[in-house]
């Protein structure tokens, strides 16, 4: 606790302003210089870096335009629609801060893709930010909840049949589905009651756990620091007084810099709301314009845009794939597990189980295939058919967290990586982009065929991890960051 | 699985996405453009107004749309009272209609649809805007008695609604021709048209007015689109000046950094 400060008599009036706060509440002054004017971070960010300060600005955006929404909107089935219409055209700038909230919904998904992407080359998931990323990928499935829930509140076709679709996917997992589904729709299709609560849902419970996970990343990034470009630990070279040689102040420094971010950030944004709100029918899909019919579905439903990469996981899986899936994962474990330092009941446990697993579904599935049979993925999964499809999609989520450990490499970042693994991580993003176009595309066996080879990849760019991140030529990583003056 | 097995599911997709294609040609032609000229032409899109509110708020509704709304293409509250009023007396009323939904069902074999945002609705990727689709829609009508109202439509197979504008129109019929597609016979549109009887407008006539309530339904669909650019304009502006600023405030304080 601070001591009590007096200033001599005729001190400025703001010093003495100053004063009589900071004797009252330290704390906000020990805090804006723990994260703001004595947070020490690298001085070698780049044009990547912005995208963390954007996502929070983003995240803003969609707070105080949902507030006003609310405000108008009506969360009833039957009052949905007309209302959303009502904020368009007789709310004075109503369609102003609709159109915000559902540009701001995509920017989201775009500024934490490219956010997350930086982590992925630089490394900024390692020891000791482990955390750091943990947080952020649960960021990035409340993000998911959050959007896909509110994007049922328009109440149009897509809407419906959007969340038609996702809720059934619950219903594939064994045993429980049926019930959970169920739960989650509060009726037997979706309806009112679906509504009702994911309204309730996006405007208060999701947001709650949003704002509380970004407030955790946050802290727990200032504890480690922020990493950079170069993969080096500034806090290993500090001066006289401790402060990290190559770290400057957050605060002037990178507000000044996040300012000039956000204005850039704002004018593709604006560009977008005012002249294109609709950006060809993948921000607001031109089915959405129809209000919910339960008895008409749309010859073609497809997620929005941002969901499209998991869209097609899932859709990948089929009878066709599982084999392969299956192979893989062996091989795969036996690559990992086999030289790993694991003690030898933990491998035996794992052989056992894989091995009951193989024949248990494997083997049926391969005999059964050969000779002709077609096992379809009943035999195969034991479950239903849509269950694996539901996992694989699960998985290309939740395989993010265990990044961290996944990852062998000596080096952090990828400056310092063979210069073959860079075009390891472009297949990733070639791969990733392919699959987003895939999910908006309706099926067919040339495209369900490129959607498996890269589930495949994608799948294999993480599962390998651990053996392709540790070969190669590493290049000698510099004590200090690279950095040229402005 | 089985090699056999893959060619067989392959083998069946190639046939469903041929199955698909055919069915896609079947959804209705190309369409043509919608002249956009049309959505800054007052005269035009009042003129629309006239035909909505004379031939199609009758049936379909647009329950979204008030009707002093129709200040913003240059209507006194007193030229919408004289002129457009036919279902309230209040120019702050929104354009409602009183057909029972359940008498629709039964007329025309479903409720027809309201119109306030039709033609956003229409849209689709590849295909064209939702006013090109209204345009083609409107203009591509013809006789055909094996359906239950005499009318079909090119653009919209199978249509439920009769041709509302046909003594505009009159009666015309699109030329086919044999053609085999996919190994199959099949009646294709030549984009050649047939008058059977002719209607009280000339083609050219009957397209600027098609044009004009497109471009209605266009404007209906989103008032404040206009605005909404004109606003953008002055919001990018500001940005950039913004951005020029934001630039040398950062240029200024990164210059101590070494």
């Amino acid at each position: 606790m601070a001591e009590f400060k007096e200033l001599p008599a005729g001190s400025p009036v703001t010093a003495q302003v100053t004063n009589w706060f900071e004797n009252r509440f330290p704390t906000a002054f020990a805090e804006y210089k723990k994260h703001l004017s004595e947070y020490y971070a690298p001085k070698n960010f780049n044009f990547w870096y912005f995208f963390g300060s954007l996502a929070l600005l983003v995240l803003v955006i969609q707070i105080v335009t949902g507030i006003f929404l609310v405000m108008h909107y009506k969360p009833d089935a039957a009052l949905a629609f007309a209302s959303v219409e009502y904020i368009m055209r007789d709310v004075p700038g109503g369609w102003l801060i609709r159109y915000m909230h559902s540009t701001g919904a995509s920017a989201f998904f775009i500024v934490v893709y490219l956010h997350m992407f930086r982590g992925l080359i630089y490394g900024s998931y390692r020891k000791p930010r482990e955390l750091v990323w943990i947080f952020g990928v649960a960021i990035f499935l409340c993000l998911m909840a959050e959007a896909f829930m509110g994007y049922l509140l328009p109440w149009g076709q897509m809407s419906y049949w959007g969340a038609q679709v996702i809720i059934n996917l619950f219903a594939a997992i064994p045993f429980v589905g049926g019930d959970l589904a169920l739960l989650i729709r509060g009726d037997y299709v979706v309806g009112d009651a679906t509504l009702n609560r994911f309204f309730a849902l996006h405007v208060i419970a999701v947001p709650l756990v949003l704002i509380g996970l970004v407030v955790a990343h946050l802290l727990a990034l200032h504890d480690v620091g922020s990493n950079n470009p170069d993969g080096v630990e500034i806090k290993a070279k500090k001066d006289a007084s401790g402060k990290p040689l190559d770290g400057i102040p957050f605060h002037p420094y990178y507000t000044v810099h996040d300012i000039l971010g956000v204005s850039v950030f704002l004018i593709i944004f604006s560009a977008i709301v005012f002249f294109a709100p609709e950006m060809g029918g993948y921000f607001l899909e031109f089915n959405n314009f129809i209000p919910a019919d339960p008895l008409k579905t749309p010859a073609h439903i497809a997620p929005v845009w941002y969901f499209t990469p998991y869209y097609s996981l899932l859709r990948a899986t089929t009878s066709v794939l599982m084999p392969f899936l299956w192979v893989g994962l062996v091989l795969i474990g036996l690559s990992l597990v086999r030289p790993s330092r694991l003690p030898a009941m933990v491998k035996t446990t794992y052989w056992g189980l894989m091995a009951l697993l193989f024949f248990l579904f494997g083997v049926p599935a391969i005999v059964l295939g050969w000779m002709g049979i077609d096992p379809g993925m009943k035999v195969l999964a034991g479950f239903d058919a849509k269950f694996w499809g539901v996992v694989m999609m699960g998985a290309g989520v939740l395989i993010l967290f265990f990044l961290p450990w996944l990852d062998h490499s000596p080096v952090k970042s990828i400056r310092y990586r063979p210069s073959w693994h860079k075009y390891v991580y472009g297949g990733f993003v070639v791969t990733f982009l392919v699959l987003g176009w895939l999910g908006v595309e309706s099926v067919s066996p040339a495209k369900t065929l490129l959607a498996q080879i890269g589930t495949i990849y994608y799948f294999g760019f993480f599962l390998l991890m651990p053996w392709w991140s540790r070969l190669g030529e590493f290049k000698p990583v510099p004590e200090r960051v690279v950095f040229q003056p402005h | 699985m089985a090699m056999h097995d893959m060619i067989k599911n392959f083998i069946a997709g190639v046939l469903l996405l041929v199955a698909g294609a055919v069915h896609a040609a079947g959804d209705g032609i190309a369409w043509d453009r919608f002249p956009t000229q049309k959505m800054s032409d007052r005269a035009a899109l009042q003129d629309g107004a006239r035909t909505f509110v004379n031939y199609c708020l009758n049936c379909h509704a647009a329950a979204f749309m008030r009707f002093n709304r129709m200040r913003d293409i240059g209507l006194s509250d007193e030229q919408i009272k004289n002129n457009l009023l036919f279902t309230t007396d209040k120019v702050g009323e929104t354009m409602k209609i009183s057909m029972d939904p359940k008498q629709a069902k039964e007329w025309f074999g479903g409720v027809p649809p309201d119109l306030s945002v039709i033609a956003r609705s229409r849209a689709a990727v590849g295909k064209g805007s939702g006013a090109d689709y209204l345009y083609t829609y409107l203009r591509t009508y013809y006789r055909d008695d094996t359906k239950p109202t005499g009318w079909n439509n090119l653009a919209y197979p199978n249509v439920g609604m009769p041709h509302v504008l046909w003594e505009w129109q009159g009666e015309r019929r699109p030329v086919f021709e044999q053609r085999t597609e996919h190994g199959n016979p099949a009646d294709v549109y030549t984009g050649r048209w047939e008058t059977v009887k002719a209607g009280t407008m000339d083609p050219v006539a009957y397209d600027d007015r098609v044009a004009n309530l497109v471009a209605f339904m266009q404007w209906m669909g989103e008032p404040v689109q206009k605005s909404r650019v004109q606003i953008g304009v002055w919001v990018l502006l500001f940005l950039a000046v913004f951005t020029v600023v934001a630039w040398f405030l950062n240029a200024a304080y990164w210059k101590n950094i070494k």
